[in-house]
């Protein structure tokens, strides 16, 4: 099996739904909110009352467009939308309002690492706009399933990638890479616990010099970690297949995180035929090369600027601009707080080390971070300016993830303020000098390693509130004496 | 005087001069078809309390002198004399009218009431025109017959024995019969103007975008196109300059500044081009037809029209290309017809799959089960380039053709219908010949040009005869003057009148 499984190499790749984060839906002026009660962003558009039409929503164009210019795609002048026929409950009209053979952008790639750490670029199919369908609410204990349209026409681009990835690292680095540049360009807040991004993942394998084997495919995808397991298994599972003799078909397949393996969703037979043509109720999408240009000129910094200006700007690591680009929320609350406390090497060491550790803990997205820039800038002034110490900071950091407030306040609350009267810091030497003559023996006797002791002792003493540099200085002094 | 059988630009005066009122036009509508219904059955329902309730609230506001055209959707460059309050109308039962039931004739929609108002209803509503009810039709304007009503049988009024013609049945004999002054129908593939011309009144078929389609039902998005079906060539000139125009909601109409419709009413076709397709007069047409329209062209050469025979080879292939199209079409239009969330639903259903076929199993007529499968067959994969993909090529080949005509000629002229009114349950055993029925309307929904459906003589039973007039695409105003003028050369309403007789 082992031997076999080197044998074989994974092809991955994906198609990635984005909700778009306009205001109203794409061929209705209904609300794309989410989390409103039950049907209450409808109209005789989205629930495809006899008779209505769709008026397509012009910024869905603009957001797509700047989602094709962000991945280097070419945008097309000339688009259409077509139908795409099925029957489900979710879906009003019995068809849904997609893009067929003529998306409005092609040919794009994003740049990743490959798991070696060199760059690799993947390439972009196509991006095309479509509706969202609703949402059935299955009640498990009546057994009923009951409709909720609000989600029935709000706008989403799906964008296709060439199967040019070949693990599942490199798939959740095109995933994770693609979010942030759609968050960077504000055209959706890829929020997947809301299912605003979500992917079908589609999965081969094949022997290399071989040509590629058939695929599987894994719908409706909304987790990063269970992207990379259902990658895992998928390849596990088709290898072990084909070294049986067994063969692979082309199917749909759920991915059962509890399970973490997949299950066939329907019989083979029932493959949809989707009947697409063009929609005869829109009329063709004709952009001006003016258009396109004026979207080029308002699309955000990308990351990759970023990055670039980090490293040469501010003298950052690529390591650490890598790390602060990773997400667009990250990336602001780096700029910002660095330009009010002036001291962006120490806002870069707070986010990438003890902030970022805490997100992972608690499993949150840099979205979340509960506090402000604001607060993170002064949280590293206070430090700058001698008010606390770094281990306080460290718990001010705490405080702020807990119960966000002004770190200066946190401070004074607490009584963090650091000691830095000559005073208050002679007094506390002198008595753990008194408490320690071993330790003055050693040192004398050349153990340096009893000044940290004492510096420990002292600091443990002020409940870390004395000056840490103080200390040193003073302890140096009186074991001198 | 009798009220019904005045012509809308005659009772437009007749209220302007406070000879009648609102109220008594209204009244003598219903008392009408309260009359004439049981023999014609035009409508699916007759709206009477409301339109009378309007109609007298309508009367007060004209009374008052409050009428204030500012209360119009369509700023527009129209002639005043344009104002149609007061004047009730009849709507094809597939226009959207809130608070009235919209069923399209079809058992899916018997109960269904629309939450909205379709655009053209919105316009008529703003123009203080009272809706006397909504009109029989074709089940989804499916047929050419109006016998796959789901609701009812419509008789031409002109003999009760003989079908109105289709799908706007209802509203052409509804005209016919004086039971509404004027009325809306839909055209998709000659709805409007073959009804018209089986029934002996004006029936035109816009250039599509030119009428909102907005909260019409839809059957064939890329064909379908709402007109006029009235007594003569001016009421459907008035008619028109109420609906046409563009409607945000409808992205497929058309954004050009309003015309006044009336204004090309000349009386007069010195000069003017027309060609006569031979095509269009093949073996297929009956004899008596042909006769009519070559006397036709012998009046239209002594008005001064430069007539000649001309070649239009469409006919063949704009048969077989309207029926890939607009089946493909309804397939798909017609699928939210699925017992959800409103329309039909089957009772003792097992699961989802039992809701969907049962539900559209027993809410679809025949007729109707046909055009879906067919258009679900032309869409399918390994067959759509052979059919749907070879139908859009097809149609850009019909569209020059046409190109080329209009190069040539102003005006087209050609039969509408090749037989007047047949008999009721002739064909409708035979789909195949009652498609033949349209073979000479469809061409003009696959080339979106416009084309009116006037009368120009009866047949030796009496039955009414229709003409054809096809224009370039938004030359509404060239075919409504060669048609007013022909019109009140021939003056076919002074000489003939439907008889309700039988065979």
């Amino acid at each position: 099996m082992k031997m076999a499984n080197e044998d074989y190499e994974l092809i991955v790749g994906l198609e990635v739904h984005a909700e778009l984060s306009t205001k109203t839906k794409i061929f209705c002026s209904c609300p794309t909110e989410f989390g409103a009660e039950p049907n209450t962003h409808i109209c005789p558009i989205c629930t495809a009352m006899p008779g209505a039409l769709p008026v397509l929503n012009e910024k869905v164009v603009e957001y797509a467009v700047k989602a094709g210019l962000a991945t280097n795609c070419t945008i097309s002048q000339d688009s259409k939308n077509d139908r795409k026929n099925y029957f489900y409950p979710d879906l009003p009209k019995s068809y849904q309002i997609s893009q067929f053979d003529k998306p409005l952008c092609e040919h794009g790639y994003i740049e990743i690492e490959d798991d070696f750490g060199n760059p690799k670029k993947i390439r972009i199919l196509r991006i095309h706009i479509e509706e969202d369908a609703g949402k059935l609410n299955h009640n498990e204990f009546t057994g009923e399933s009951l409709v909720d349209l609000n989600r029935s026409g709000v706008p989403l681009i799906e964008i296709v990638s060439e199967p040019d990835l070949r693990s599942s690292g490199e798939a959740d680095r095109y995933m994770k890479k693609l979010k942030s540049i759609l968050q960077y360009i504000d055209v959706s807040d890829c929020k997947m616990q809301e299912g605003s991004l979500r992917a079908d993942v589609n999965v081969s394998v094949h022997k290399k010099d071989e040509p590629f084997g058939t695929r599987t495919e894994m719908k409706n995808m909304n987790s990063f970690k269970s992207i990379q397991r259902a990658i895992e298994y998928e390849r596990e599972r088709q290898i072990y297949e084909l070294e049986h003799g067994n063969k692979i078909y082309q199917e749909s397949l759920r991915w059962d995180d509890v399970d973490g393996r997949t299950y066939q969703m329907r019989n083979k037979e029932d493959a949809q035929d989707y009947r697409y043509f063009p929609e005869p109720d829109l009329v063709a999408i004709k952009l001006s090369e003016e258009y396109i240009e004026k979207m080029k000129q308002e699309l955000p910094e990308l990351p990759e600027k970023r990055k670039e200006k980090y490293m040469k700007e501010l003298g950052l690591s690529e390591k650490d601009a890598n790390s602060l680009t990773s997400s667009k929320a990250f990336s602001d609350i780096f700029e910002k707080a660095g330009e009010i406390c002036k001291n962006y090497k120490s806002v870069c060491n707070w986010l990438n080390s003890d902030i970022a550790r805490i997100l992972n803990e608690k499993e949150l997205e840099a979205e979340q971070i509960p506090f402000s820039a604001e607060d993170l800038a002064e949280l590293v002034s206070l430090i700058d300016s001698g008010v606390i110490s770094s281990s306080i900071g460290k718990k001010v950091l705490d405080e702020l993830f807990e119960n966000p407030r002004s770190p200066k306040k946190i401070v004074e609350e607490k009584g963090w303020i650091q000691i830095s009267d000559e005073n208050a810091i002679k007094e506390v030497i002198t008595k753990i000098l008194e408490a320690n003559p071993q330790s003055i023996a050693d040192y004398k006797a050349g153990k340096d390693r009893a000044l940290g002791f004492l510096v420990g002792q002292a600091m443990k003493e002020t409940k870390g509130k004395a000056n840490p540099k103080m200390l040193n200085e003073m302890f140096l002094e009186e074991l001198k004496k | 005087m009798n009220i019904t059988e005045l012509t809308v630009h005659e009772l437009q005066e007749k209220i302007r001069n406070k000879e009648l009122t609102s109220y008594e036009i209204t009244k003598a509508y219903i008392d009408r078809i309260n009359k004439k219904e049981k023999d014609v059955g035009a409508f699916v329902t007759i709206n009477e309390n409301e339109a009378i309730e309007n109609a007298k609230k309508i009367d007060e506001i004209i009374e008052n002198g409050k009428f204030d055209d500012s209360t119009k959707i369509d700023e527009s460059n129209i002639d005043s004399s344009n104002n149609l309050a007061g004047i009730p109308i009849g709507i094809k039962d597939n226009l959207c009218t809130k608070g009235i039931k919209t069923t399209c004739s079809s058992k899916m929609l018997e109960n269904f009431v629309a939450p909205y108002d379709a655009t053209v209803v919105e316009k008529v509503k703003s123009e203080k025109m009272p809706i006397l009810g909504k009109l029989n039709m074709d089940e989804f304007a499916m047929g050419s017959s109006t016998e796959n009503s789901a609701i009812k049988v419509t008789h031409n009024p002109w003999n009760l024995d003989k079908v109105p013609g289709g799908s706007s049945g209802g509203s052409a004999a509804a005209v016919a019969a004086d039971m509404v002054p004027f009325a809306l129908g839909s055209d998709t593939g000659g709805s409007i103007r073959q009804p018209a011309s089986l029934c002996g009144v004006v029936g035109l078929k816009p250039t599509y975008g030119l009428v909102s389609r907005y909260g019409l039902v839809a059957f064939a998005s890329s064909l379908d196109q709402v007109g006029p079906i009235t007594k003569d060539v001016k009421d459907a000139a008035i008619l028109l300059n109420v609906i046409a125009g563009h409607d945000e909601k409808d992205t497929t109409s058309y954004n050009m500044p309003k015309k006044d419709y009336v204004k090309s009413l000349k009386n007069d076709v010195k000069g003017l081009k027309i060609g006569v397709p031979k095509e269009f007069f093949g073996d297929g047409i009956d004899k008596e037809v042909k006769d009519k329209l070559y006397e036709a062209i012998e009046t239209y050469k002594k008005l001064g029209a430069e007539v000649e025979e001309c070649s239009l080879n469409v006919a063949e292939y704009a048969l077989a290309t309207y029926y890939i199209i607009a089946c493909a079409e309804a397939s798909s239009n017609l699928g939210r017809f699925d017992g959800l969330r409103y329309g039909y639903r089957a009772d003792n259903i097992k699961d989802l799959k039992d809701l969907y076929v049962k539900s559209r199993t027993e809410g679809f007529g025949d007729e109707v089960k046909r055009r879906i499968i067919l258009g679900t067959y032309v869409l399918s994969s390994g067959y759509y380039d052979a059919y749907y993909k070879k139908a859009q090529k097809a149609r850009t080949f019909v569209k020059k053709q046409f190109d080329e005509q209009f190069k040539k000629y102003d005006v087209l002229l050609t039969p509408v219908s090749p037989t007047t009114a047949f008999n009721i349950g002739e064909k409708k055993e035979n789909p195949l010949e009652m498609y033949l029925a349209d073979i000479c309307t469809v061409s003009i929904n696959i080339a979106s040009v416009p084309a009116i459906s006037i009368p120009c003589g009866v047949d030796s039973n009496g039955m009414p005869i229709g003409m054809q007039l096809i224009g370039d695409r938004f030359s509404e105003e060239t075919i409504l003057n060669a048609a007013y003028t022909f019109e009140q050369k021939i003056k076919f309403r002074e000489n003939h009148k439907p008889s309700f007789k039988r065979n």
